[in-house]
């Protein structure tokens, strides 16, 4: 009778063991950062409400480090395209405190608000963050897209 | 049995069965198989060299690469520095040719995939690369002049089967480059455009064929590489391809908590690219700032892919064309070393500042303010443990 009492101490002590070490477990590996709420669409308002500023890679899918293109569209709020506009590109990786490891330009006015972003490249998995800063006969504004690789 | 006894047992199986669980998450597989040697994509053609797969020239290339004629003393060729038995490198912690240089010698596996050259990318194609220590005084300390000469007298047949004919170099001065002494640069600007146009043109062919052979440069599978697919495929690791716990723990902290992956990224493990990660400047050498000061090297450099020596078209100039010129992020900046071969070639960084890998974590662990710029590192405070076993797993990207 003692002996069978003997072993379910024995076990209960083993269950907190186990607890104790997958909650060390737990605790000192380090989980990827929470990403989840971060938006990432590709077309947004600017920040003062400018423009509708949306962007599509020129080749379908945003590859990790390789120079590629993407195409940028701006509309009026109304829905007009928007022509002869200035662009100028910058960002970075927020969390790893560097900027764009190249500098991106629009090289091209394709029609229809369409500009031609060239030499952007991500050469490392996490989160980028570009800015753009549009400037046209409306006025000046700025739009950041979040990209996750 | 006492009751104590039957309980260490149990604990101690239960401890086993602890490490017989899974011991990558999804999000660690999917990086590790990123890095594996099998996810490498073969070598993408230059168009800025029309002869880079051409097998004579390679051929060629490869002759000039061993051949000490190809220097101002006799002595150096690349392979002084680049040897072949050692992974094309040297052991030193500063390179020495026919004077001593102020930068670590850079193993060559794969370099043909990078977009950028030397530890601060002041040049931006393999072959415009290799004409840089041909005229430096510290490195081959040869004049372009000499070398058409060079190649005329001892390979001109060869040259022409795959470059064409070569100019009339009769009246070309013996030593002349726009670089050099002054003497050679006096001479250089006595000759005629068309004779400066033509020595140019056979310099940059020489760099076309080296380059063309060292394409052919690349990195070897390793013990990690096996692992990495194994744990693909979930096939169980063949005899000494398993893993130790210990480098377990080292490949969790490299793809995870140490960050090494943000910058070693890929199955070359770097990302191309440049950072200040706060290694100290050697103590004797003269200031190096590394990408900042290369960025307009590198624009000014008349065997780029603008200039008129590059083949094919422009739209091979991307990274030239959209590169970072400006910006603190570039102040001691260097070129993300791959990984791959290291554990077996101390010492490390670009002026040979750390003579081992315990050295290199030691680094990253504490990650120092930078003399200049800004460090893009954080403190990691790893334990003895955890820095013994990130360098246990970088030993196994060298066996
Ligand atoms: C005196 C030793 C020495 C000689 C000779 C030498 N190199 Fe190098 N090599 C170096 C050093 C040092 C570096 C890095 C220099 C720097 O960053 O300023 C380097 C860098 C390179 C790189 C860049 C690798 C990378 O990952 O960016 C290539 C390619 C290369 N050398 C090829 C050659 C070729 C081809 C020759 C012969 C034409 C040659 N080297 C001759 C020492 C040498
Ligand atoms: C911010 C980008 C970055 C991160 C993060 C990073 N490295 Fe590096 N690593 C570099 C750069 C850049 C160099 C070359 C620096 C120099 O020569 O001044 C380098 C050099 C090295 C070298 C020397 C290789 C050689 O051939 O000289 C080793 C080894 C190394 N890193 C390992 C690691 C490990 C392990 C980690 C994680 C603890 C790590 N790195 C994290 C960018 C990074």
């Amino acid at each position: 009778m003692a002996s069978l009492w003997r072993y379910v101490l024995a076990g209960l002590g083993l269950a907190a063991l186990l607890a104790g070490i997958l909650s060390v477990v737990y605790l000192t590996t380090r989980h990827a950062p929470q990403l989840a709420g971060t938006d990432i669409s590709r077309s947004k308002t600017t920040a003062h409400g400018l423009f509708v500023a949306s962007f599509e890679p020129e080749k379908g899918a945003i590859r990790q480090g390789e120079l590629q293109s993407w195409l940028l569209t701006l509309k009026t709020v109304a829905g007009t395209p928007v022509q002869g506009a200035a662009i100028s590109v910058s960002g970075g990786m927020p969390q790893h405190n560097h900027g764009l490891p190249t500098s991106p330009q629009a090289t091209d006015y394709l029609g229809d608000g369409r500009y031609r972003i060239e030499g952007l490249k991500f050469t490392m998995s996490g989160l980028w963050q570009l800015h753009f800063a549009i400037s046209a006969a409306a006025g000046s504004d700025t739009v950041v897209f979040n990209v996750l690789l | 049995m006492s009751w104590f006894s039957r309980l260490l047992l149990l604990m101690a199986m239960a401890v086993l069965a602890g490490c017989g669980k899974p011991e990558f998450s999804d999000a660690e597989k999917k990086t590790i198989a990123s890095l594996a040697l099998n996810t490498l994509p073969p070598l993408k053609a230059d168009t800025t060299n029309r002869f880079a797969d051409v097998p004579a020239a390679a051929a060629l290339g490869s002759t000039l690469f061993f051949d000490t004629g190809m220097s101002g003393d006799g002595m150096v060729s690349c392979s002084t520095c680049h040897k072949i038995d050692r992974q094309f490198q040297d052991d030193l912690p500063q390179a020495v040719g026919v004077g001593r240089t102020n930068r670590r010698t850079m193993p060559l596996a794969g370099v043909a995939h990078d977009p950028w050259f030397f530890w601060d990318g002041r040049r931006d194609s393999l072959w415009a690369q290799a004409l840089t220590p041909l005229e430096n005084p510290l490195e081959h300390a040869g004049n372009r002049a000499a070398f058409a000469h060079y190649i005329k007298a001892r390979f001109g047949e060869r040259y022409e089967r795959i470059f064409g004919p070569l100019p009339d170099l009769s009246t070309v001065p013996a030593n002349a480059s726009p670089l050099g002494t002054d003497a050679e640069k006096a001479a250089w600007s006595a000759m005629s455009d068309q004779q400066t146009e033509d020595v140019n043109r056979v310099f940059a062919n020489i760099g076309k064929a080296i380059a063309a052979f060292e394409r052919s440069i690349a990195p070897p599978q390793t013990r990690f590489d096996r692992f990495a697919i194994d744990l693909a495929t979930g096939a169980k690791p063949k005899d000494d391809d398993a893993f130790s716990p210990e480098e377990i723990l080292g490949l969790k902290l490299f793809v995870g908590k140490a960050n090494c992956v943000t910058c070693h990224t890929g199955p070359r493990f770097t990302d191309n690219s440049f950072h200040n990660t706060g290694v100290p400047p050697v103590k004797g050498l003269p200031p190096d700032r590394g990408r900042i000061d290369a960025v307009r090297q590198v624009e000014a450099d008349p065997f780029n892919c603008f200039g008129a020596f590059r083949d094919g078209d422009a739209s091979a100039c991307g990274e030239l064309r959209f590169m970072v010129k400006a910006g603190p992020e570039l102040i001691r900046a260097y070129k993300t070393p791959s990984l791959r071969g290291a554990a077996s070639r101390a010492p490390y960084m670009h002026a040979g500042q750390f003579a081992s890998l315990d050295e290199v974590v030691a680094h990253y662990s504490r990650a120092p303010a930078s003399v200049e710029g800004v460090s893009e590192l954080h403190p990691l405070q790893l334990s003895d443990r955890e820095r013994a076993a990130l360098v246990a797993f970088l030993k196994t990207l060298a066996d």
